[in-house]
């Protein structure tokens, strides 16, 4: 028995290179703004109890504004590999037994 | 405290487990091939595989744990869900797709896919199931921490129970029931968990938690030659004294129970406190008392309510930005723990302290990155917020669910819906662990069930489900746990390094198997660490795999030079780090009895350590064996 995938499928080298490209560029973007949060809370901690708008802290809006923009960015991510799959047709392509 | 069992609630938890046992039931009989077995055929749609991710990943830690350490530490336990959601991010932009079309059924495939070596093998067998049992204790932990209150069954009780439905599941079916039992549970607990969030803002925020609070007493002392020689109230004797750097704690007896009293020497006050004092005759006295007296309260409270600049009795009409605001202005009681000798008595007391909800909602409660912090101390708190960033996309439970879709764009599609659920459940996480703060639910001893009791406040319909929710979410993880252990044994150690070359049917029996001896050590390593915060053991476990697997992840994917060699030594140099550095780390020295202060090293995470060395080590002796060690398709193309 081999040690391939379990499902058959084929992307071309133009469609897996974008999708790195994209992934790697939004996965710096998001570093830094974590990298920034981490420093933030262990250099200027102070600065975290700073109430920034309705009531709510720096802390609080910086760690929502994590989560959510780690779920905007998700998004971001899917819709541009979603879109270079449909332009060059290869993506999502299954040989054996699996569903998209 | 003292738990008492409801039949409604055991028969709402009987029903989720019996749920749970006929997906096994179901799925079991259509489960005959390896792929089916270990990855539930390839075929799972990808908004089922999304939700069954979070299934898998919101473990007992990010319910139960992160949910507890918010009630006792405020923000500091909020950052925990804020690094457990940015792991995803690692996992879906880099990891996801490359993982997927490199691999068949474990992670250690897309490692060895271009080298084909037994090392790789091997040293990835033994990182997933390292990172796996490290991953299942807090599981288990809390699995036995859930039984207590709802069963009325002792911890270790709870431990054996989840073990054995568990090991149930996954011998009977595999991957695809643990699938479906974690699509089930994922959506449960957020619906569920959403349900509680609005139950805590409508009921607003009271200075009485509730009718049945204990109304903890203050009372005035009076200090001459710095020792207190008498009390405002005549009906308690003074009958003991102890400091402990600058913490000052006062004996007081009446109608024959004796209690320790934390002094406020600034306000000359005596604070009333709850204990655990264990007598050299072994008798342990709840506040003075046998536990059977129920004298051992629930706490958490406010302490006082400040509204635009104005203190109230208590606030309505809120919603979840002016929860928070209300909070933030206002202070709360918490009740910190130490631990002292006095005499023939070891106790444990936690004494009230109030903390302005600022400090509530900002780091430093648990985390000493405050001012008077050390270096070490910020070290350490790097230290775990990389883990839980690296740590994630080298989960081998979490890796192994790229396997059971059909393409690297359903892989990508499916990370995408769990990075949205567990990011929405993480945001609940902050608003039950403060409702829990408040709320008078507190149980000091445990933290742990901070959510569940939450729940119990609003009724037992409430707790019922919440608590078998609870559980499933353990047999969840579990599950996802054991199937990653029993690929990483009948797949990669015996079918690829020992090199046996098991048929199919063979494949699956030796997986039944291992899983069968890692429920095993899962169970007696769950009644060992019985007590400790679930969030902070996971913690351990994510910078385990970041430390081990993690480096050898991303120099594959993006370091031509990246040899077999290199990759099975950062593997091991990763797990020996990690696994070294955690039992040397002043936490586990705690746990071995000794001084914190003892330890060699300062660090309670190894990530900042451990992560750089193994990435050291992979670089150097990649470029040591290159020349030798070439990718199996470029030998063949010189050949």
């Amino acid at each position: 028995m081999d040690h391939g995938p379990t499902t058959e499928y084929h992307e071309c080298d133009e469609l897996l290179k974008y999708k790195q490209k994209a992934g790697l560029q939004l996965f710096f973007i998001y570093s830094g703004i974590y990298g920034i949060f981490v420093l933030l809370n262990t250099l200027f901690p102070s600065m975290m109890e700073s109430v920034i708008f309705f009531g709510l802290n720096l802390a609080i809006v910086y760690g929502f504004g994590l989560i959510i923009t780690a779920i905007l960015l998700g998004l971001v991510y899917n819709n541009r590999c979603t879109r270079m799959e449909k332009r060059l047709d290869t993506g999502g392509i299954k040989t054996e037994g699996g569903k998209e | 405290m003292i738990y008492t069992a409801s039949p409604f609630a055991v028969g709402i938890f009987f029903a989720v487990v019996a749920a749970v046992l006929g997906i096994s039931f179901y799925f079991g009989r259509k489960t005959t091939s390896a792929k089916g077995y270990f990855a539930a055929g390839g075929n799972i749609h990808w908004s089922v595989n999304g939700i069954a991710f979070a299934g898998d990943y919101l473990s007992a830690a990010s319910f139960l744990g992160i949910c507890g350490m918010i009630a006792f530490s405020g923000f500091d336990g909020f950052l925990y869900s804020i690094g457990y959601l940015a792991g995803w991010v690692v996992a879906l932009f880099v990891v996801a797709e490359p993982l997927k079309r490199l691999g068949k059924f474990t992670f250690a495939d897309a490692l060895d896919s271009k080298f084909g070596s037994r090392g790789i093998r091997l040293m990835a067998a033994i990182s997933t199931l390292v990172v796996s049992i490290f991953y299942l204790i807090p599981q288990m932990v809390g699995a036995g921490a859930l039984v207590t209150p709802l069963l009325g069954l002792p911890h270790w009780v709870g431990v054996t129970l989840v073990g054995g439905i568990v090991i149930f599941i996954v011998t009977t079916a595999g991957m695809k029931s643990t699938t479906y039992v974690q699509f089930l549970k994922g959506a449960l607990l957020m619906v569920f968990s959403l349900l509680l969030v609005f139950l805590v803002i409508g009921k607003g925020i009271n200075l009485e938690p509730s009718e049945n609070y204990h109304d903890f007493i203050t009372l005035q002392a009076e200090l001459t030659d710095d020792s207190v020689t008498s009390v405002s109230d005549p009906a308690y004797t003074i009958v003991g004294e102890y400091s402990k750097n600058d913490l000052r704690f006062v004996k007081l007896e009446k109608d024959g129970i004796s209690n320790w009293w934390k002094l406020e020497t600034e306000t000359c006050t005596l604070t009333e406190a709850l204990t655990i004092v264990t007598l050299t005759d072994g008798a342990v006295l709840y506040n003075g008392a046998p536990r059977e007296e129920q004298l051992f309260f629930p706490v958490g409270s406010m302490h006082e309510i400040t509204v635009d600049g104005e203190q109230v009795e208590s606030v309505s009409g809120l919603n979840a930005i002016s929860f928070l605001a209300v909070i933030q202005e206002s202070e709360v009681v918490r009740f910190i723990a130490d631990v002292f000798t006095s005499g023939d008595e070891r106790v444990r007391i936690w004494y009230q302290e109030v903390t302005p909800g600022n400090e509530i909602l900002s780091p430093g409660l648990k985390f000493h990155i405050d001012e008077g912090s050390t270096f070490a101390d910020k070290l350490n708190f790097i230290s775990l917020m990389l883990a839980l960033f690296f740590g994630t996309a080298a989960l081998p439970h979490v890796l192994i669910r790229y396997y059971t879709v059909s393409t690297p764009a359903a892989a990508r599609k499916s990370t995408i819906v769990a990075i949205s659920a567990i990011g929405f459940f993480y945001i609940l996480t902050l608003y039950m662990g403060l409702g829990a703060m408040i709320s008078g639910v507190l149980d000091v001893e445990s933290s742990n069930m901070s959510a569940p009791l939450l729940s119990q406040s609003f009724g037992t319909l409430m707790f019922a489900c919440i608590s078998a929710i609870a559980f499933a979410t353990v047999l969840g993880t579990v599950s996802g746990l054991i199937v990653a252990s029993s690929g990483a044994v009948a797949h990669d150690f015996i079918d690829r390094f020992l090199g046996k070359k098991l048929t199919d049917h063979k494949k699956v029996i030796a997986g039944k198997f291992a899983a069968v001896g890692t429920g095993i050590i899962a169970i007696l390593l769950g009644i060992a660490f019985k007590g400790m915060n679930v969030a902070y053991l996971v913690g351990l476990a994510f910078a385990i795999a970041a430390s081990a697997n993690l480096p050898s992840i991303l120099m594959l994917l993006f370091w031509k030079k990246t040899t077999s060699k290199g990759i099975a030594a950062s593997i091991a140099t990763g797990i020996v780090l990690a696994v070294g550095l955690i039992l040397l780390s002043p936490s586990m020295f705690v746990r071995y009895g000794l001084e914190a202060s003892a330890a060699p090293l300062p660090l309670d995470n190894p990530g900042i350590i451990s992560i750089p060395l193994s990435f050291a080590v992979l670089i150097i002796v990649s470029l040591m064996t290159g020349k030798k060690d070439q990718p199996q398709e470029e030998k063949a193309l010189i050949s």
